[in-house]
């Protein structure tokens, strides 16, 4: 398929237009969303579809979140915008009360097709407020759909399943990622929810990485392939649900294990896969699970210790190295001051 | 204690006979309903927080009444009767009370969350004013279809104190939508008075900058209720909206069963009694010749009789399966 030179919100914006003129039930709603927003990933629609479609809404995330589902419920295909996943705690009651219990609660009579997209990470030196990745605690509620993309090509597949899905599924974004060159597919097919994608084979340890992440553990096995470590990469691509048979698999061959994201170390979702796989590959295993995230703070705004928070592709490689070395009797000791422990 | 004061004469002189009978008949339905819920709630056969609507079952008539099953009604955590005057069937809501596979919601939903979607009602909450923002986006599709669907939300007087009542008046304000908000005032907000939650008097006061229709009716006086809600709803019907009632109400019996009421206050309770809406129609009805002392009598009874059927249906069917549970966390592609 021909490719084409994109970048990550350009591919957003293409999706987005690309379902609402195959169904006329898809509608965009959000703070600003008409004049294109803070990114520019709606920009075009309301010229496209009409802001009958496209809908700008005051800063009233929970009831805009609500009325989404509302919507969703009486047959329409919403995608509302969290401008950034921060504000997303004010929608929360809608998210975890209201859309993830509908299916269920009504015994199957109800569905809630929608879609929430937001996006977070660090790096804008935007502070504590504006920069948090919080798709852990989404991971926490039966009944919503979580969705990380780390390409435009996957942003523009995932985001065209998750439009077609049934359920409410939250599309998260990393921000870091929006304005970066890339190649896709020019008419992007969709990519299947709860469908990992290697992105490097590797036969002496498997990296599992998240959003940002999977770029900087793809940095971080270039540079293990300079010390003789080749690594496997897996972007799991979304959260819920999660597609263990993949990753198990690369452990079982591997034996080592580094699981990578930007969201704080303590509660992330990386615990929830390191504790899956350890199950799942325990006799395989021959070092212990490791972990890459952030530290237990808030993220700073000044920029050395923002840029210190961040965990990338160093702070992997770093890991990598304990997983690799830890039943070799002599090797060194790792560097002090790994992020890699609570 | 003397002799009872006689009810204040309904208004029915905005309603004929055929619609009054059909008025008490669906009041006598949630009566005798939950009368028989608080007495099963006592042996605990219906199960969890069960919140009764008795001496409130006219809001419920007079505008479920008047819906047609492809208008939506969200309702709160006290959703029996609503659930009722939609339409959905006795049996199937006591079943579900009961935790059944024959409830509305196979069992899966309960008291607080009760969804009839043939009907129309898109459900029940557990969560206070939860559902008012799911109501502003069901009229915004309704609106966005171009149909004539009118979306109706109730929920109670300590809703107003939330962000969610604020927001949500805004964007129906804003978006002009096909959407009844209707608040029962019982004046209590779970055990305290609506004094000390808020100095807003009336929940007209708290909507008047939006300038949309907005009344306080006496919600004991099912005849004048009808009537307003009447001309609400074409107005709603004509994309008029939104457009809010309030009705003044009152709950007989505690926020939820179980409840010790240290709260109430025995004077005012007597005096509701005595404006109980059901009592006052049918005092009207009979006065009106529409009705009879037997013909009453009947129509309480033919009630009790429906609720009796309801309650062995429900209890002849069987809890679900436990496979159920896991099976509907996610809805399967169609």
């Amino acid at each position: 398929m021909a490719e084409v030179q994109t970048t990550f919100v350009k591919a957003i914006n293409a999706a987005l237009a690309r379902a609402m003129r195959a169904d006329e039930r898809v509608i965009v709603l959000g703070e600003d969303v008409a004049e294109g927003g803070p990114y520019t990933t709606t920009a075009g629609l309301a010229e496209e579809f009409g802001i009958e479609r496209v809908i700008n809404t005051p800063i009233s995330e929970a009831a805009v979140c609500g009325a989404a589902i509302g919507a969703a419920q009486a047959g329409l295909r919403p995608v509302v915008e969290i401008m950034f996943i921060d504000f997303l705690t004010l929608a929360l009651d809608q998210l975890v009360n209201q859309a993830a219990k509908a299916h269920f609660m009504s015994g199957g009579q109800l569905t809630v097709p929608l879609v929430v997209r937001t996006q977070g990470g660090a790096g804008s030196r935007s502070g504590a407020q504006h920069s948090q990745s919080l798709e852990a605690w989404l991971t926490h509620v039966p009944g919503l759909k979580v969705v990380m993309p780390s390409c435009a090509a996957d942003a523009a597949g995932l985001l065209a399943s998750a439009i077609a899905d049934p359920n409410p599924v939250v599309f998260v974004e990393n921000k870091s990622l929006y304005f970066r060159r890339e190649l896709a597919p020019e008419d992007p097919a969709p990519v299947p929810l709860g469908r990992a994608r290697t992105l490097r084979p590797g036969r002496d340890l498997t990296i599992v990485a998240l959003s940002r992440l999977v770029g900087e553990a793809l940095s971080a096995a270039e540079q293990l392939a300079s010390d003789g470590i080749e690594a496997e990469v897996i972007d799991p691509r979304t959260l819920t649900p999660l597609d263990l048979d993949t990753i198990a698999e690369s452990v079982r061959r591997t034996g080592r294990a580094v699981v990578a994201h930007e969201a704080v170390y303590t509660g992330g979702f990386g615990a929830e896969i390191a504790a899956q796989l350890q199950a799942a590959a325990f006799d395989f295993l021959k070092a212990p699970i490791q972990r890459v995230g952030a530290p237990f703070t808030p993220v700073p705004v000044s920029p050395p210790l923002e840029d210190a928070y961040r965990p990338g592709a160093a702070e992997i490689h770093r890991a990598a190295r304990i997983a690799a070395h830890w039943d070799e009797p002599f090797a060194a000791s790792p560097e002090p001051g790994a992020v890699t422990a609570p | 204690m003397g002799t009872p004061t006689p009810p204040p004469a309904s208004t029915s002189a905005e309603l004929d006979g055929e619609t009054a009978l059909g008025l008490l008949r669906t009041m006598w339905r949630i009566r005798c309903f939950e009368e028989r819920v608080a007495q099963l709630k006592r042996t605990l056969q219906v199960h969890g927080l069960i919140h009764l609507s008795i001496g409130g079952e006219g809001v419920a008539a007079a505008i479920c009444g008047q819906l047609r099953d492809d208008d939506t009604v969200y309702s709160g955590h006290r959703a029996h009767g609503h659930a009722i005057a939609k339409g959905a069937p006795l049996d199937r809501v006591m079943a579900e009370l009961m935790g059944r596979s024959d409830g509305l919601c196979r069992g899966l939903g309960g008291s607080m969350h009760l969804v009839d979607r043939a009907h129309g009602l898109l459900g029940a909450t557990g969560v206070v004013a939860g559902n008012i923002p799911l109501a502003v986006g069901n009229a915004l599709a309704a609106r966005l279809r171009g149909s004539d669907q009118v979306t109706v939300v109730f929920f109670g007087d300590g809703a107003v104190q939330t962000g969610y009542f604020s927001e949500s008046v805004n964007l129906a304000a804003l978006w002009e939508l096909p959407l009844i908000l209707v608040c029962e005032n019982n004046g209590f907000a779970e055990f305290t008075p609506r004094s000390a939650h808020t100095t807003v008097e009336r929940v007209c006061d708290a909507v008047a900058p939006y300038r949309f229709p907005c009344q306080s009716v006496d919600g004991t006086d099912v005849g004048a209720l009808f009537a307003v809600f009447a001309a609400d709803l074409d107005l709603a019907r004509r994309g008029r909206g939104p457009l809010l009632l309030e009705c003044m109400t009152h709950r007989r019996r505690g926020h939820y069963e179980g409840d010790q009421e240290a709260y109430r206050d025995a004077l005012a309770d007597a005096e509701w009694q005595r404006r109980d809406p059901l009592a006052r129609l049918q005092a009207d009805a009979i006065a009106q010749r529409w009705l009879d002392e037997a013909g009453a009598g009947a129509l309480e009874q033919g009630a009790r009789a429906e609720v009796e059927q309801a309650v062995s249906f429900a209890r002849a069917s069987p809890f679900p399966a436990l496979e159920l549970a896991g099976e509907l966390v996610y809805a399967s592609e169609r």
